[in-house]
């Protein structure tokens, strides 16, 4: 399985370099238009994506190009040297992971942050409204796995507040702990708050006070060895522009520290 | 050289041609696992792969695999007969039914267990109105996951070996008054054992890499619903070490296999 998965990225990485390649040949000599690779988690696909244009915008020589995934599987992309010019983490870990590569152009700087909230089926059946609430029995609560970084912020809300949760499955990422609750078989998740958004009308959404005990940081980071230095710089400022931050804040995310 | 050469190794000899590529392929299958041994964290192999997550991965996706492989054999086997030998109308569209577990994307036929044996699903409701059976994030439902993608490799072998196989010796022992069931049993079934061994062979190959349908129908929960492939890829986040040293593990389990297995069934196939 694992094989499949490694051969998979192989051939993406190939047909992703051979596009690069032809694009650069094909395109007219003025105005040069400069692949720009963000490499983004997850949770960031949608804003990024709506924010593009805008950045294209006043970047005329930019052509924006972005690779979502899970922060850690970009970070092990970067460390062995796929081509990034600008990584954007939901955690700080992984952005350490890349920075202790050597990988990292400078600081990288904290631009949004999210916390967890609670997602029931619509109408909220088993009647959840505290954090409390999830440790009844009776109650199949799914949550993410300690190892990835919403499930790092569900432990350490159950240390904070000495609640314990049992529950039925620790999922490998967001995503997964979503599907359970809209397919209704999980009577309530822990995700993050711009996932709820995102799911809205198919879940409902309980903000707890103490998911404040767990903030999660999402810094980005020009990389260094980008052939586009200049317009790497030029993206991550554009993401810390006050015209970002509204866009950012609009999806669920809270402002940096 | 003078040498008696047998005229059958003559016939078959290989044209040049088939050389490159025939070697492309197995660099393709070999070189990654290679690069896997190569890259694998060998000092700390035995502590990695000896974790009590790591065991409970193990031992589960062991049980699991198994339990599917025979259930494979009790529904898949009989599902084979009929298709090799019933001649119903529409068989030929039951034929690719068959195959829909190979091409559907196992996290979509995860969903689809899901959303048929979920509590939103009409079966999985009744399920729980009559029983009280909830089958999401149970061991059942691991197994459930891996009988679903590993059925097919069962059923084609089978029906292969089936053909093969031809119907003139269970027509003989028809005619000599052997009642259906006792021609079933006495005729068919020992013909068929090789290729019915090598089905097996495949499908528990199958169940032991199953990840995506098991994700998305049972959960992930150490000991209940996590296999070793949910754990590897949960361990990549934390440790690549650990997932690569736990890779190799499943590597050596199907090679295991394989090679108790293929003296007698997947070459007595041909």
């Amino acid at each position: 399985m694992s094989m499949n998965r490694l051969l998979l990225v192989v051939f993406t990485a190939g047909l992703v370099l051979a596009g690069c390649s032809s694009g650069q040949q094909a395109s007219p000599p003025t105005p040069v238009k400069v692949p720009v690779t963000v490499l983004a988690a997850a949770s960031l696909t949608s804003v990024f994506t709506q924010l593009k244009p805008q950045f294209e915008a006043a970047n005329p020589t930019a052509d924006l190009r972005f690779s979502f995934g899970g922060s850690s599987d970009l970070a092990t992309q970067i460390v062995n040297g796929a081509p990034a010019d600008v990584f954007a983490s939901a955690n700080e870990a992984q952005m350490q992971v890349v920075a202790k590569a050597g990988k990292v152009a400078g600081a990288p700087q904290p631009f949004a942050t999210n916390v967890l909230t609670i997602v029931t089926p619509p109408g909220n059946p088993k009647g959840i409204n505290t954090f409390e609430n999830l440790s009844k029995p009776g109650i199949a609560v799914v949550v993410c796995a300690p190892q990835v970084p919403c499930g790092a912020a569900t432990v350490k809300i159950e240390q904070q507040t000495g609640i314990k949760l049992n529950p039925v499955s620790e999922e490998p990422d967001v995503l997964s702990v979503l599907s359970k609750v809209e397919a209704k078989v999980a009577d309530a998740g822990l995700v993050y708050v711009t996932d709820a958004k995102g799911a809205a009308g198919k879940v409902e959404q309980i903000n707890f006070p103490e998911a404040k005990d767990a903030v999660n940081v999402y810094p980005i980071a020009a990389i260094s060895g980008s052939k586009q230095p200049q317009l790497a710089a030029a993206f991550v400022q554009f993401i810390l522009s006050p015209a970002a931050q509204q866009q950012l804040a609009a999806a669920g995310f809270g402002p940096p520290a | 050289m003078t040498q008696t050469r047998d005229p059958h190794t003559v016939n078959s000899q290989i044209p040049v041609g088939l050389w490159v590529p025939a070697v492309a392929a197995l660099g393709l299958i070999l070189l990654p696992v290679i690069g896997l041994i190569v890259r694998a964290p060998w000092p700390r192999f035995v502590e990695l792969v000896t974790s009590e997550s790591a065991r409970a991965a193990l031992e589960l996706s062991l049980r699991t695999a198994a339990i599917s492989t025979l259930l494979c054999v009790v529904l898949g086997g009989p599902l084979a007969v009929v298709l090799a030998r019933g001649s119903l109308p529409g068989l030929r569209l039951l034929r690719s039914v068959v195959l829909l577990p190979l091409v559907l994307p196992p996290v979509v036929g995860g969903l689809a267990l899901l959303y048929l044996l979920g509590i939103s699903g009409f079966a999985g409701y009744a399920l729980d109105v009559a029983f009280g059976v909830r089958l999401p994030f149970t061991t059942t439902a691991v197994v459930l996951a891996q009988t679903f993608v590993a059925m097919p490799f069962l059923v084609v072998a089978l029906e292969g070996a089936l053909r093969t196989a031809g119907q003139r010796y269970e027509a003989v022992a028809a005619s000599l008054g052997a009642p259906p069931w006792t021609v079933f049993r006495r005729i068919t079934v020992p013909l068929v054992l090789p290729g019915l061994g090598s089905g097996m062979v495949l499908s528990f190959a199958r169940c032991l890499g199953e990840f995506g349908a098991t994700i998305a129908f049972a959960g992930s929960l150490q000991g209940v619903t996590r296999t070793l492939p949910l754990e590897v890829y949960l361990q990549r986040e934390v440790d690549v070490d650990g997932a690569i040293a736990l890779s190799l593990v499943l590597v050596i389990v199907a090679i295991l296999v394989i090679a108790v297995a293929r003296p007698r069934s997947v070459e007595g196939v041909g």
